[in-house]
């Protein structure tokens, strides 16, 4: 199935960056009602430099391969970024899985999420795929970031 | 009794357009899903089309002609599906699903208690159905939310508590009498379970039930599709069923209760078609089941509801239930081969109904729904309103494969091939 190509499944079995760590600025617990899926989350905030940086993201998910890879993705390309940039990549996974296919996504912006290309076409699954990304624009909030604008 | 022949499945089939249908670019379509919402047959969308094609008029209001035949249509189809479940015409209350019938009594509950709501009721009913502090409500531990959150609601009202019969490990009810007492009011529990196919042993409740005088509510929403239900030889106090998934339209439920429950009831939607005399202070109300119906009434559903159980009872309900029992036993023993498959619930196909839910070792029950999706079997995956019960047996979501009166052997070999990609797919072992 075109679905799970390797990076999915990849990212789903040895998730990057899992587990919960200590020194965070905001934790977060998500759960997708329909099923059932959830995910903790922190993140832990640089703020020495003129902008935030995502010093670390850490987080525990229970969820299907879709979500959880979408949630290892989203650790790997944000982690030491600058937060701006990462809402950034946020957009372009958010634009690419809402296009119902049209937009097959840019690697230069969201990196491994390009694999997730293929959720677009299941309108249920979406919700999977942002799962990770919607627990960590909160707990940016809640970290005091105003990401009010950075949503698409 | 025998279970359908692979003729009478063909044609109760071709009574099914939709099954005929192909998904995901060319697949047949599959469905099992039937738990969730039953396909409808040409005669359930030929009579609700005939309804507003000739007879639509506002039900019980008007004395126009087309006023009256659609109220006798409507008030016809509460008498047909009275008799499907083997109850009178004015004991039965039409609602918009299942879930508003199982409100509706928890609000009756609820409003109980306020001032005046039972004047000149029965004292001894009216007792019955007060609840207070002090006072207990039981379900399971296998409900589906329907019948959890609405009793968790009238304890928070109310000040009552709520307490559960557990379910064991192979999906069973726990001994009800170390949950049933003087303290309870209402047991409401599930004829048979949405995710497990448990069949529950009603007569075991229902006795508990009765020595201590309390109420039973039975939530017949997955077996009135499966299996001859019978309100008298069931004996319970109120009966919950819910039209779309008796091959019914959807927006009609149906409760079911004792006459003189419901003469005693205060009612839970107020409005027009409902009441006796209107005062610009306060109003009066109409005797059961109008009071329990405010608001233009769902009568094309209704019509439709009827002509479901004309459909059912011309198969015959013996027979459907011999049918989903040799489904039922196929695909225990078929997954049974399949060391990397767990089913949840009662592995005895005698006692379950209609859904069997599993797990497949390393493999989240979304993607098996999705793998099987691409290939046209269409299953649900989740915790099909049921997370307590989830929680229970220690697994996050599961994938349910579900019958109706239209799903052949067939079906279930197509579902096994596609399922048996799996294992492969996500490289665990088989
Ligand atoms: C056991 C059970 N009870 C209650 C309901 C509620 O029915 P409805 O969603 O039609 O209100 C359902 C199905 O959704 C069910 O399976």
């Amino acid at each position: 199935m075109d679905l799970y190509g390797e990076l999915i499944l990849e990212h789903s079995k040895r998730p990057v960056h899992a587990g919960l760590r200590d020194g965070f600025d905001a934790e977060v617990h998500h759960v997708n009602p329909t099923c059932g899926d959830e995910v903790t989350l922190r993140v832990h905030l640089d703020r020495a430099g003129d902008e935030p940086v995502l010093q670390d993201l850490s987080y525990d998910a229970l969820g299907c391969s879709i979500s959880t890879a979408a949630t290892s993705m989203l650790a790997e390309e944000s982690v030491g970024r600058p937060v701006r940039e990462t809402l950034a990549t946020y957009r372009g996974i958010h634009a690419m899985l809402m296009s119902k296919g049209a937009d097959p996504g840019d690697p230069e912006v969201i990196g491994d999420a390009v694999a997730l290309a293929g959720v677009a076409r299941y309108p249920a699954r979406v919700k999977c795929a942002l799962l990770g990304w919607s627990a960590y624009l909160d707990a940016l909030a809640r970290a005091g970031v105003d990401i009010s604008g950075m949503r698409p | 009794m025998p279970a359908l022949t692979a003729g009478e499945s063909a044609r109760i089939r071709a009574d099914f357009p939709i099954l005929s249908r192909t998904v995901r670019g060319g697949a047949p379509l599959v469905y099992l899903d039937s738990g969730a919402t039953s396909q409808k047959p040409l005669a359930v969308l030929d009579a609700e089309r005939d309804f507003y094609l000739r007879h639509n008029a506002a039900v019980h209001r008007g004395a126009h002609q087309l006023a009256e035949e659609a109220t006798e249509a409507f008030e016809g189809a509460r008498g047909r599906i009275a008799r499907f479940v083997g109850a009178q015409p004015d004991e039965v209350v039409f609602t918009k699903n299942g879930t508003e019938a199982i409100n509706l009594v928890a609000y009756a509950m609820s409003n109980a208690g306020a001032p005046g709501a039972l004047d000149g009721a029965d004292p001894e009913v009216a007792r019955r159905l007060q609840v207070g502090p002090g006072d207990e409500i039981v379900v399971t531990e296998m409900e589906h939310h329907a019948n959890l959150v609405p009793w968790q609601e009238l304890c928070r009202r109310t000040g009552a508590t709520l307490r559960w019969v557990g379910v064991t490990d192979d999906g069973y009810l726990e001994d009800p009498r170390s949950v049933i007492g003087p303290a309870t009011k209402l047991v409401a529990f599930t004829h048979v379970s949405n995710v497990l196919g448990t069949v529950v042993d009603v007569a075991d409740l229902v006795s508990a039930a009765r020595e201590v005088g309390v109420l039973t509510l039975l939530d017949a929403c997955q077996s009135v599709p499966h299996q001859p239900v019978d309100v008298t030889a069931l004996d319970v106090d109120f009966l919950v069923f819910t039209g779309h998934k008796v091959l019914g339209p959807s927006g009609v439920g149906v409760l079911w209760a004792r006459p003189e429950l419901l003469a005693a009831m205060p009612p839970f939607l107020t409005g027009g078609s409902m009441i006796e005399i209107v005062h610009m202070e306060r109003s009066t109300f109409a005797p059961p089941p109008q009071r329990f119906e405010a608001g233009v009434p769902v009568a094309a559903q209704a019509v439709g509801l009827a002509a479901a159980c004309d459909y059912l009872d011309t198969v015959g309900m013996e027979r459907v239930a011999a049918h989903d029992h040799a489904l039922m036993g196929y695909t225990l023993e078929q997954l049974a081969q399949r060391p990397w498959v767990r089913v949840l619930g009662p592995s005895d196909p005698a006692h379950r109904v209609g859904a069997v839910a599993f797990t497949v070792e390393g493999v989240h029950p979304h993607d098996v729904g999705q793998v099987l999706d691409d290939q046209g079997i269409a299953v649900r995956t989740g915790h099909h309103c049921a997370w307590p019960l989830h929680r229970r047996l220690r697994v996050p979501a599961s994938t349910r494969a579900s019958f109706g009166v239209y799903t052949t052997t067939a079906e279930v070999d197509a579902f096994l091939v596609a399922l048996d990609r799996v294992p492969q797919i996500f490289g665990v072992s088989a």
